[in-house]
């Protein structure tokens, strides 16, 4: 007799987890599938081991900066193999924090790959069929947790599906493991190499930029579109745009790789500007087109659950048109942050508890970009905002107007936001600058809440901080700065 | 800290109840889970556990209290280690309840939010408070001034620029925090109201029971959730502040319509026909009906009116709503000058303005306006019942079927189509007698119909 569950959630990253112990405090017996990595891409492979990369490269930079502080320090050494080693230690330590989490919140954990085989149906739970990981895993890798459930037969009245997603890979760049890579062997680098191709400059693209030209790589990124960072506002993309080039990071946009032709120990890319062809010779490659959501060898072609632009179909809470299937975070489709993840996991495990639940305002999710300068935004940019037809009042500050910049020698910066002017809703914030990961929250909380400019220029921010950034672009909104 | 115990609700309707046995006596120790009293109404009885640890500090209502109100601090349990007589003496019911309801609530929320957290395992009699307190809790309820409402700076802003009264929505934020989506939909479906006329009737629009509260009465997957779009959350708020602002009282006659019938029959027949062979018009029962009244309203022109709150508007023209039942929901779009109009004229526009109905396609003067309605089940077998008046509508007409039944005439029994009508009347504007003379006119007009030709 397969053991059943209220709720088994298939993949632990930060999505599944999270809707695990959501799922578990609500009541629900729950269990949750993983194959290769409790935390997932996020914790192991992604957002978290990244970040403790671009740490290391922030102390060097601030290292290569001491004089400026009046501090000598001699010139700043590095070794990129304990650089990776203290990242992987990072990831190690979440990764056992989220199996004594689940541990602590009473989900049990089923190690293997998960298909579904039956979807619930006349009183009948769904059925899935947990079989050995094929998948091969990149390394290193932490070792299979103790105390899991393993391969077999299992039933739950809902079934969760928080598989995420892997690279996107373009016909002619697929990724070879040496020469052009993904953010797998981006992370785990064996030596640095001497030039580096990164194709895309979308967040992940643009960190690794930051982070291989902050030891000294010959860094280019080339971009289709004639933005970088297309997400973001164009003022602000503009500006880190010109910081990062100033650091030595070549920008190519409007441009596109054509052909890789991969030698012994270099690739020859050749690249197309609609104007021009030109081939440049590199170390290694990193493709960092986007992400694609993993929907295959689940059985949702047998049970028919609907997918469209590689990704199921959900209505916003979570659920697919088969009943009691559900998917949530990048395999429910854009936008593919793990903070979206998390948080539709738990509308989507609030909804099937009953209580009020309502589908999340994709407007009101934020970005972070690690790199160097950070960037960070919620809401519409500026363009987005006019395209959607608002007649809007748009506030700058730059960090240069900021004492608290200066006295961490950051003059550079910028907040930008942008109202809509007949009732002050909060449409759009965007930073560029020292920090703005850590400050963009100020504008998620006050969207969230629904604040107009009034509250916000009613709120008194500590002097001296950067988050006086936020107050004076509100401000300015309204023509009322005082430090510009 | 000591804890307040308060009367639980054993149901979302549950306004008060009787403590019938305390299973503690004061200074017992209690522990999160025990069972100190049961509480039971007319349909059921419940046993009140304990929330938290301690020592069962003070009995406040005695055993055997009828009709103890929910929410009311019904014992005090004191911490373990906490001076009993000092935590006993520090609320005192009686005051409490009369002094600050709000912070009742506020204990009754601070339940609810612990108990939120608990498994959904949790004991039906424990949970049952938590899921019943938005009565007082996730509701924007009216506090001391009568007058809070809780929603969002932008959904203020909004309203306020729309002219919608705040405290006649229901919001859909945490804890019922009225939201900018809460607006604009209220904006859409033409709740746009002037502030000033709603107030007051706005704390009764307040209760209710909440959605979560609801959904925590029945499993989990057991249903399908049918979100409100803009026509039903109108019609919601429009019938609740109907049946609890408008005094209804129904008056009801039965009406022979064989004669109806027969004019009905004749004016058909007499109908000339068109080049592709159809009658020019086929007026129906209801359209004569609609006829009658209107020029029933026209005789009895004290009933043609509408009360505002400082003034009754007694109309110069007749206009009559005629309620439509479209796919998920019904609009009542209106007949102007009903009472002059022919009875072909009115059946096409009835027709007309029930096509357009459908397809949700009339214009918001088509449908607003009036100052009475009919609304007609008797094509559904239904033999009488009682309708909603519509405000500002003061009066609606509830037809029921046109029935053959057998009815005493000159001292003998005989068989007559008899028809059953219900008056619903706003009392404010329209007084027993004025409602019957009314019906009485629509009466004599059906019974007697050549008199709706002239």
């Amino acid at each position: 007799m397969a053991e059943t569950y209220d709720i088994i959630v298939i993949g632990s990253g930060p999505g599944g987890y999270v809707t695990a112990i959501r799922a578990a405090q609500l009541g629900f017996r729950t269990a949750i599938v993983e194959r290769e990595h409790l935390g997932g891409i996020c914790l192991n492979w992604g957002c978290i081991p990244t970040k403790a990369l671009l740490r290391s490269a922030e102390i060097h930079h601030y290292m290569e900066r001491a004089e400026d502080y009046g501090l000598s320090a001699g010139k700043p050494g590095f070794d990129i193999g304990k650089i990776v080693a203290r990242s992987r230690g990072v990831s190690r330590q979440l990764n056992t924090g989220v199996g004594f989490l689940l541990k602590k919140n009473k989900v049990d954990v089923i190690w293997g790959e998960a298909t579904l085989t039956r979807a619930a149906a006349g009183g009948k739970p769904a059925a899935i069929t947990v079989k050995p990981t094929q998948k091969k895993a990149m390394q290193p890798q932490p070792p299979e947790p103790k105390g899991v459930s393993g391969p077999g037969e299992y039933q739950a009245k809902h079934v969760i599906l928080a598989t995420g997603a892997r690279p996107r890979v373009l016909p002619g760049q697929e990724p070879d493991g040496k020469l052009v890579w993904t953010y797998f062997e981006a992370m785990v680098p064996p030596e640095l190499p001497k030039s580096l191709l990164v194709i895309g400059s979308g967040a992940i693209g643009v960190e690794f930029a930051s982070f291989y030209r902050a030891f000294g790589t010959e860094v280019t990124v080339v971009e289709v579109l004639p933005q970088i960072l297309p997400v973001e506002d164009a003022e602000i993309a503009a500006l880190a745009r010109k910081r990062l080039e100033k650091r030595g990071i070549k920008f190519l946009t409007g441009a596109k790789v054509t052909g890789l032709d991969r030698r012994k120990d270099s690739v020859v890319a050749t690249i197309d500007d609609g104007r021009t062809q030109q081939k440049i010779e590199v170390s290694r490659v990193l493709a960092a087109v986007g992400v694609v959501g993993n929907i295959e060898n689940l059985g949702l072609e047998k049970l028919g659950v609907k997918t469209g632009r590689g990704c199921v179909v959900t209505d916003g809470l979570g659920r697919t048109n088969v009943p009691g299937v559900y998917a949530i975070g990048d395999v429910a489709g854009p936008p593919m942050l793990a903070h979206k993840a998390e948080h539709e996991g738990v509308l989507c495990v609030e909804a099937i508890k009953g209580l009020p639940a309502h589908a999340m305002e994709k407007t009101r999710i934020p970005g972070c970009t690690y790199c160097d300068p950070q960037v960070a935004s919620v809401g519409l940019t500026e363009a987005k905002a006019k395209e959607a037809g608002h007649d809007i009042r748009v506030g700058r500050f730059p960090f240069i107007g900021n004492g608290k910049a200066i006295a961490l020698g950051e003059p550079e910066g910028l907040v930008k936001t942008i109202f809509e002017k007949s009732t002050g809703k909060l449409l759009g914030a965007h930073m560029v600058g020292a920090e703005v990961t850590e400050l963009i929250h100020s504008f998620v909380v006050a969207m969230n809440l629904e604040t107009t400019e009034e509250d916000l220029i009613a709120s008194v921010f500590p002097h001296p901080t950067l988050s006086e950034t936020i107050h004076e672009s509100v401000l300015d909104a309204w023509g009322r700065a005082i430090h510009i | 800290m000591p804890t307040n115990v308060l009367m639980p609700a054993l149901s979302p309707t549950m306004e008060k109840g009787k403590l019938s046995r305390w299973l503690k006596k004061e200074g017992d120790a209690v522990r999160s889970g025990d069972v100190i009293a049961e509480i039971e109404t007319d349909k059921a009885t419940m046993e009140v556990e304990a929330v938290d640890e301690g020592v069962l500090a003070k009995i406040l209502v005695a055993e055997g209290t009828e009709d103890v109100p929910v929410n009311d601090v019904i014992a005090i349990i004191a911490e373990e280690g906490e001076d009993v007589a000092t935590a006993a003496a520090a609320p005192k019911a009686p005051e409490q309840k009369a002094k600050a309801p709000e912070s009742a609530k506020a204990g009754a929320q601070g339940k609810a939010d612990k108990q939120a957290d608990q498994p959904a395992a949790a004991k039906q009699s424990t949970a049952a408070p938590a899921r019943t307190a938005p009565a007082g809790a996730d509701q924007p309820a009216p506090g001391r001034d009568g007058k809070r409402v809780f929603a969002s700076p932008l959904a203020r802003r909004l309203a306020k620029e729309a002219g919608i009264d705040l405290a006649g929505l229901t919001g859909s934020g945490p804890r019922g925090r009225i939201v900018e989506r809460d607006v604009l939909e209220a904006k859409q479906a033409g709740g746009a109201r002037p502030a000033a006329s709603s107030t007051a009737a706005a704390p009764a629009l307040a209760g209710g029971p909440d959605g979560a509260a609801v959904r925590a009465m029945f499993a989990p997957g057991s249903f399908e959730e049918i979100p409100l779009d803009g026509m039903r959350k109108t019609i919601a708020r429009r019938l609740v502040e109907s049946k609890q602002t408008v005094p209804h009282f129904y008056l009801t006659v039965d009406c022979e319509i064989d004669a109806l019938l027969a004019l009905r029959a004749d004016i058909n027949g007499a109908a000339p026909k068109g080049e592709d062979g159809k009658p020019a018009w086929k007026v129906s029962v209801n359209d004569l009906v609609v006829k009658a009244f209107a020029v029933a309203l026209r005789r009895t022109p004290d009933a043609n009116v509408s009360f505002a709150g400082d003034a009754i508007l007694r109309h110069k023209a007749v206009d009559v709503g005629v309620a439509v039942s479209i796919p998920g929901g019904l609009l009542t779009p209106v007949i102007r000058n009903a009472d002059a109009r022919s009875i072909s004229v009115i059946s096409q526009e009835v027709r007309d303005l029930a096509a357009r109905a459908q397809n949700r396609r009339l214009k918001p003067e088509e449908y607003t306006g009036g100052a009475a309605a009919v609304s007609n089940l008797g094509m559904y077998g239904v033999r009488e019942f009682a309708a909603v008046i519509n405000p500002p509508h003061a009066t609606i007409l509830a037809v029921g079927e046109g029935q053959q039944r057998v009815i005493v005439r000159d001292g003998q029994p005989a068989v007559a189509t008899m028809m059953t009508v219900t008056l619903s009347v706003d009392h404010r504007a329209v007084d027993g007698v004025l409602g019957a003379q009314l019906l009485q006119a629509f009466r004599a007009l059906v019974e007697k119909p050549a008199a709706i030709l002239a």
